[in-house]
């Protein structure tokens, strides 16, 4: 599902991923674990562009969404992110957070739709071969309905639906990182990208956020979590990979990288956070 | 003592009798209309330059209008608004054979100008968003332009506000010198007056009282808009 190819980035004159190659396949929870500095985040960033590779390749669905000329937009609308400090938009409502992207994705290609038809109209007018309009069969109305609908379900599932219309200043971290989670999943993505979703988390809250992510992680969303929590990681986890220096070192099954990892680094890693 | 009860008894006489009333009332419409416009014409530019000097500056097109908006921002701010108007009503507007009203030329200067100032200051607001916020819009695959329309400056407009009140308190007051391209603002209306019997003591006390109240009520107005803004905030 997505490939990576020999990917690099440097910052400046630091290169921070230095040749990173694996694949990630459809319904597979890969966890990235390793030492900080490692380049763990960067290369999750980088799966999705929000931080531009230096060269390599990115093949997600078939497209290298590493070169520059791709439009991105479209491709990370099928990737889902969730940030360590959570990132919910501090001026919209817990409901307009969930409902803002999807929302705008179908009310533009509704436009597009629209602004096309009324050249087809206006090509029709004049040629002999008549074109074919596009089907339009909803209105705006529908779609902030049927948007808004989705998004009370997503409220309801994680138990939050009274909150829908307060801000997210209001709320406490593991509240805002469940909503962002499903502000993620609002967009019906093909894989999900967590960054340390409960590094920012004070620890009783630790686990209402971890419990949604192994639940959505069960319903067979693919899944790419960097993370310092090594028991969710061995749980939850079908792959792990350990990262240091810019380089994955070791690339294994749960079971068999924490019993026993066979990198030297790893095992070094893993003997102070065990 | 009588000397100045007669003055306020003649400027009075004048204010109420022979149009004087009409004049002030022209006069503040202008000076609140140049001031409001401009400042909306300088708050869209102001945005619109802030959104191109933050742009990640990977390819060629944001370079080039990076350049500009500096030339832009260098030019408007390193003039005076009076020659501004003078050059713009004398200069430019007559080589382009463009015919205009001096309240809309005023208009049309006053929003240059304030935009020069609004896109510093918007920099500021956008700089003193969290950078997660626009990761954020990315990472749900909104464009650049729609994460900064709806997440980004919003947030950056409640921030700056404030400076904004000032922004529009400053051009209020910075409208006093449009007689120079023939405007009709609170100047010439109280000038009007005073040379109408010679004597320029009341008109112009009068003509900084109306400046006061006005900045006043302008004050007063952001600190509404201010309070009703914070709604997003933990404490209001």
């Amino acid at each position: 599902m997505i490939d990576v190819i020999d990917l690099r980035k440097s910052f400046g004159g630091v290169e921070v991923l230095k040749g990173i190659t694996t694949t990630i396949r459809e319904g597979e929870k890969v966890a990235i674990v390793g030492p900080s500095g490692s380049g763990k985040s960067t290369f999750l960033r980088c799966l999705n562009c929000l931080e531009d590779p230096t060269s390599g390749s990115i093949i997600f669905e078939g497209v290298d969404i590493a070169d520059m000329s791709v439009d991105i937009n479209i491709h990370r609308r099928h990737m889902g992110m969730v940030f360590q400090q959570f990132n919910l938009f501090n001026n919209k409502t817990v409901l307009e957070n969930i409902m803002l992207a999807p929302l705008h994705v179908k009310l533009t290609e509704l436009r597009k739709k629209k602004l096309k038809n009324v050249f087809i109209r206006l090509y029709n007018l004049f040629a002999t071969d008549k074109k074919p309009l596009y089907e339009i069969n909803t209105t705006r109305q529908q779609i902030r309905q049927e948007v808004r609908d989705n998004a009370l379900r997503l409220l309801k599932r994680i138990g939050l639906e009274d909150k829908a219309d307060v801000y997210p200043s209001t709320l406490s971290g593991g509240q805002k990182q469940r909503i962002a989670i499903i502000r993620a999943l609002a967009m019906s993505p093909k894989v999900i990208l967590f960054d340390e979703p409960t590094s920012a988390l004070d620890p009783e809250m630790v686990k209402e956020v971890l419990d949604l992510i192994k639940q959505v992680a069960e319903e067979g969303m693919t899944m790419v979590i960097v993370t310092h929590e090594m028991g969710f990681a061995r749980e939850v986890a079908t792959r792990v990979l350990f990262m240091d220096d810019g380089q994955i070192l070791e690339e294994n099954t749960p079971d068999q990288f924490f019993t026993n990892p066979q990198n030297p680094r790893a095992k070094e890693f893993l003997s102070k956070v065990l | 003592m009588g000397s100045f009860e007669k003055k306020v008894i003649r400027f009075w006489e004048i204010f109420i009798n022979q149009n004087g009333y009409a004049k002030v009332l022209t006069g503040l419409k202008n000076t609140l209309i140049i001031a409001v416009v401009g400042l909306a014409i300088g708050i869209v530019i102001g945005t619109v330059i802030a959104a191109i000097e933050v742009m990640p500056k990977y390819k060629r097109l944001p370079k080039v209008l990076d350049k500009i908006c500096t030339f832009y921002v260098g030019l408007f701010r390193g003039t005076p608004i009076v020659v501004q108007l003078l050059v713009t009503y004398y200069v430019v507007l007559p080589l382009l054979g463009v015919n205009m009203p001096p309240v809309n030329v005023c208009i049309l200067v006053f929003g240059l100008n304030s935009g020069a100032y609004v896109s510093e200051i918007m920099r500021g607001g956008i700089l003193s968003v969290d950078p997660g916020q626009m990761e954020a819009g990315r990472a749900v695959g909104l464009s650049y332009t729609v994460t900064m329309m709806k997440i980004v400056v919003p947030q950056a407009v409640k921030n700056i506000l404030p400076t904004l009140g000032n922004e529009l308190i400053a051009l209020v007051k910075e409208t006093s010198v449009v007689s120079f391209v023939g405007a009709a603002d609170l100047y010439v209306a109280f000038s009007y007056i005073g040379s109408n019997n010679y004597e320029f003591m009341v008109p112009y006390l009068a003509m900084a009282l109306i400046y006061i109240v006005m900045v006043m009520i302008i004050a007063m107005f952001v600190r509404i808009m201010e309070r009703s803004l914070r709604k997003s905030d933990r404490r209001n």
